[in-house]
């Protein structure tokens, strides 16, 4: 391809960041030093070009991680290193939260102000960061600034803040629970050690779990701690019965899909297993970014071996022999112990070529997300692993026929992953036992918000949402329940009379319910819900990727819909019938998920908790 | 390029419901040509014939029996037994909602007659979303950060007016007018031209289309085909010529006539459509339903007509450079 570009150049350390994650360049053609000689008997482009956009993220990641921003220099020297017109790299570039294209300080601080992070002090955070350090998106030495962010996942010990550290040598941290005197630090350019995220699983050590049984328990970096607790039995077992196997038990377990859409995983493998199109690929999809959700980063980052046998479960299972690991690129512990265990499998033997001296070869890459809620769409993900705008596709085609790179591509949840070592381990029909007939096995769920003993819990489907909130404690002070958000932003809210609920998928959608991902966000009746309202609001139209329009403009409205229901004096009944209309288009009309339950959670305020004079 | 030439098998014909009547199509076909093909035409914005379907604008929505969401008829293929409706309450709904979404935010008084018409059939009524807010400053909206939050503008609806980016003599960009089809970026790249001058930058109600960095086209991968203008359904991407005449209240379409004819420049033989308004060409198109080029244009197709008519050029009169030779 001929491609264009502005006169900007790269500077040193731009070249030197993107060449440590490329090699170094081999033509000027491809960015490298003009050699009138070389370079007119030189043949470029083709197929061998095209084919390395994938690489586009992680060369932004590498430039953004260095100058803390993406110049237009720096952009034009990636875009020539891969092939990739620079419109294009800027129209990807700047889809991503994590990216920017104009230049700032080298130390952003998100702090998170998002619904689970509100009732455990995230205003007053904020607040105190602004009296302290001065308003979001300033900085006093031009090398640190703050802002704030949507949910990152680290709920249980909110409120929290992700550090974003540009320069060579330097990461990326997360910061849980946030004080104001770390914060402070951290703006003012002192080092703020990141805590170990122990204590996220209150069940931590008991007999009962078998999802968790790892947590606190086994070193996460050790692969020996793994095996000898239980680690790579699975994957023996399943590497001595064969793939046909592997996929009969997981039949047989009906397992559904953990991140919220419920599909059954049999019949995810299958149609991939029996695709004819080669190769096949493998996606394990830990983009989690469901507001209240952090589930898969504590498995990830307490388990992370049990992530990488999982994925070699299923790519055996399916037939790929290359599976990505998408990580959302806010979660910088998980893919640090992700890569160290994928690290010590391979040297080990459990990856690779010749997997346990067997006749099948896995590799597992990561892939850091960057910064867009809407990633977590199977098919938005796979864009984004393409190296472009995380924009979901039309389905049909589905991904077990066109997936990742146009190939047949099984995509799963971490949580339903895991769920196969038991599947394996024990036989789908002991693993279809637990649970109800049609939500078979344990579910994770994330308690969250004013929550005595916040955290991940494992239950058996069927426990009512009652009991889980007893499991965690109770209500924080034993104050009174004033609602529970079920499912996070794309959820519902249920009142205090729905305790009785079972939290199965089918009790769940008996009531106009969703268990989404896990999400179980407290509320007592002292927090107001008409700001969580608008956060959530304010982060569907942030996070829509803006591809359609019942999306792009239709969270906009019910925006500016609510804000006018907050502001008060609005008429109630006009706002509330043009909610449920633009709740209607979004649902009906939208391409994906994201914006089909943008008005769920807003939708159930007004008609299960009566707010703004709605009332079922 | 050319129009299929009968070698390959003819497609087998399936049969499925629409609005209750048993239609045949042939395999392959996606629900709007099945639909057209009949006579029933459906509204539409990002497409058209000569562009791969991006199905964004959600316009042509209908419902099929059994799918829990409408679906795109532009894209969706036919398939044997499919129940399909285009005229349910669901369909209309969104039709016109979608309508109104765009219509509040985005400038529209330049689209088709035909679109004109649906949104007449629809009901839409864009000015129930409040007043509008006020314009953009040039280049805001390109500085928008994906993630980060605009609060509302208390009662006011808010759009993507902005002002028109000017930078070249040949054609205009008004994204107040943008719907955000693609189209254009389709036609710059890989539908097309193979450009890839622009794209679609940021997110979510900031997206934009965007050269790198919003740098002028001038600064760009821009080679002035100009077939972005020729996909554009609502005038956000104008020849300079047209915006000229429309800014001086010059512009009339009833004064002006369409000539067939082809490009005098090289051996190609794409088809011209100069559209000419008091004995001047005020700009080129190319057919859609021509062989050679489906719409599609060069720089000198497009934009070299200028040396066909009496030079209207002010500066030559005065440009004081130029001397009179010496007897």
């Amino acid at each position: 391809m001929d491609l264009h570009f502005t006169s900007d150049e790269p500077t040193a350390d731009e070249r030197e960041a993107v060449d440590a994650l490329l090699g170094p360049p081999e033509s000027s053609w491809r960015g490298g030093a003009r050699d009138p000689h070389a370079d007119t008997r030189h043949v470029d482009g083709g197929r061998a070009v095209r084919e390395l956009r994938h690489l586009l993220l992680p060369a932004l990641h590498a430039l953004q991680g260095r100058r803390g921003w993406i110049s237009p220099g720096g952009l034009n020297y990636v875009s020539a290193r891969l092939g990739v017109p620079p419109a294009d790299t800027y129209g990807v570039a700047s889809f991503y939260g994590m990216f920017s294209t104009t230049e700032r300080p080298p130390t952003v601080v998100h702090v998170c102000d998002d619904v689970a992070c509100a009732p455990r002090g995230a205003e007053a955070l904020c607040a105190e960061l602004e009296r302290r350090c001065g308003p979001a998106g300033s900085s006093q030495d031009g090398r640190a600034t703050w802002q704030r962010s949507p949910c990152l996942g680290l709920c249980e010990r909110g409120p929290a803040a992700f550090v974003q550290q540009a320069g060579a040598g330097r990461e990326d941290q997360s910061l849980a629970p946030a004080s104001a005197d770390a914060l402070e630090a951290v703006l003012r350019g002192r080092e703020v050690p990141e805590r170990p995220g122990t204590g996220s699983v209150p069940q931590a050590g008991s007999p009962e779990l078998r999802l968790l049984t790892r947590v606190d328990v086994a070193d996460p970096a050790s692969l020996d701690d793994y095996r000898a607790h239980g680690g790579y039995r699975a994957l023996r077992r399943a590497l001595q019965v064969g793939p046909a196997e592997v996929l009969r038990e997981l039949h047989d377990s009906k397992l559904a899909g953990r991140g919220g859409a419920a599909f059954p995983a049999g019949v995810k493998w299958k149609a991939v297993a029996e695709a004819p199109a080669r190769p096949h690929y493998l996606i394990c999809n830990a983009d989690e970014s469901e507001p209240g959700t952090f589930k898969d980063r504590v498995l990830m980052e307490q388990d992370p071996f049990a992530v990488v046998e999982a994925m070699t479960i299923a790519g055996y299972a399916v037939g790929a022999e290359r599976g990505f690991l998408y990580v959302r690129g806010e979660y910088p512990e998980a893919t640090r112990r992700l890569a160290h265990a994928i690290g010590q499998a391979r040297q080990r033997g459990f990856l690779g070529a010749n997997v346990l001296e067997r006749d099948f070869s896995f590799e597992i890459e990561i892939r850091r997300g960057a910064g867009a809620y809407i990633c977590g769409e199977e098919t938005a993900l796979m864009e984004s692993i393409e190296g472009k705008r995380g924009e979901p596709r039309n389905k049909p085609p589905f991904p077990v026929h066109v997936g990742l790179f146009g190939k047949p591509t099984a995509i799963n949840n971490v949580e339903t992953l895991v769920n196969v070592l038991e599947v394996i381990a024990h036989g789908g029909d002991a693993f279809a036992g637990r649970g109800t007939a049609a939500s078979t096995g344990t579910k994770l769920f994330c308690l969250s918000g004013c929550i005595e003993k916040p955290g991940v819990y494992e239950v058996h489907f069927g426990a009512t949402l009652g009991e889980l909130i007893a499991l965690g404690g109770g209500v924080r002070d034993g104050r009174p329940l004033q609602a529970v958000l079920l499912g996070g932003a794309a959820g519902v809210f249920v009142g205090p009379a729905e305790l009785d609920m079972p939290l199965t998928l089918e009790g769940a959608r008996e009531r106009g319910a969703t268990l989404g991902s896990g999400v179980v966000l407290v509320f007592d009746d002292h927090v107001d819900l008409k700001p969580i309202l608008a956060r959530i609001a304010a982060f569907f139209r942030d996070e829509s990727c803006g591809q359609c329009v019942p999306c792009r403009v239709g969270t906009v409205r019910q925006e500016e819909a609510l804000a006018r229901l907050l502001a008060g004096g609005a008429d109630e009944a006009r706002e509330r019938a043009l909610l449920a209309e633009l709740e209607q288009v979004m649902k009906d009309a939208s391409i994906c998920g994201l914006g089909q339950t943008a008005s769920g959670a807003i939708q159930s305020a007004i008609r299960r908790l009566g707010m703004f004079g709605g009332r079922a | 390029m050319t129009h299929a030439v009968p070698i390959a098998p003819p497609r087998r014909l399936v049969e499925l419901e629409i609005d209750g009547q048993k239609v045949k199509t042939r395999e392959g076909s996606t629900l709007l040509e099945t639909l057209r093909a009949h006579g029933q035409d459906q509204p539409t914005l990002c497409h058209i014939e000569n562009l791969t379907p991006v199905n964004v604008c959600r316009v042509c929505v209908v419902e099929v029996e059994g799918a829990r969401t409408l679906v795109p008829s532009c894209s969706r293929k036919a398939e044997p037994g499919m129940k399909v409706k285009t005229d349910s309450e669901r369909v209309r709904h969104s039709r016109k909602l979608v309508f109104e979404l765009l219509a509040s935010s985005v400038d529209l008084s330049l689209v088709d007659a035909r679109t004109r018409g649906f949104m007449a059939k629809y009901g839409v009524d864009p000015e129930r979303f409040g007043p509008r807010a006020q314009p953009a400053a040039a280049n805001q909206r390109d500085a928008a950060k994906p993630g980060h939050h605009h609060h509302p503008q208390p009662g006011l609806a808010a759009t993507v007016a902005q002002p028109v980016k000017v930078d070249n003599d040949l054609y205009v960009r008004d994204y107040s007018r943008c719907i955000l089809c693609y189209k254009c970026v389709e036609a710059c790249g890989e539908d097309a031209q193979n450009t890839f001058a622009i794209a679609v930058a940021g997110r979510g109600f900031d997206a934009r289309i965007s050269t790198e960095a919003n740098v002028p086209l001038t600064d760009s991968a821009c080679v002035y085909c100009g077939n972005c203008i020729g996909v554009c359904p609502t005038g956000a991407l104008m020849f300079k010529s047209e915006h000229d005449l429309r800014a001086r209240g010059e512009w009339h379409e009833s004064r002006q006539t369409v000539t067939r004819t082809v490009c005098p420049y090289c051996g190609v033989g794409c088809n011209l459509e100069l559209h000419v308004q008091d004995n001047r060409i005020v700009k080129a198109t190319s057919p859609l339903d021509h062989d050679v080029t489906r719409g599609h244009l060069c720089i000198k197709g497009r934009f070299g007509w200028e040396h066909v008519q009496p030079a209207a050029r002010p500066a030559r009169e005065t440009d004081s450079t130029e001397k009179e030779p010496q007897p």
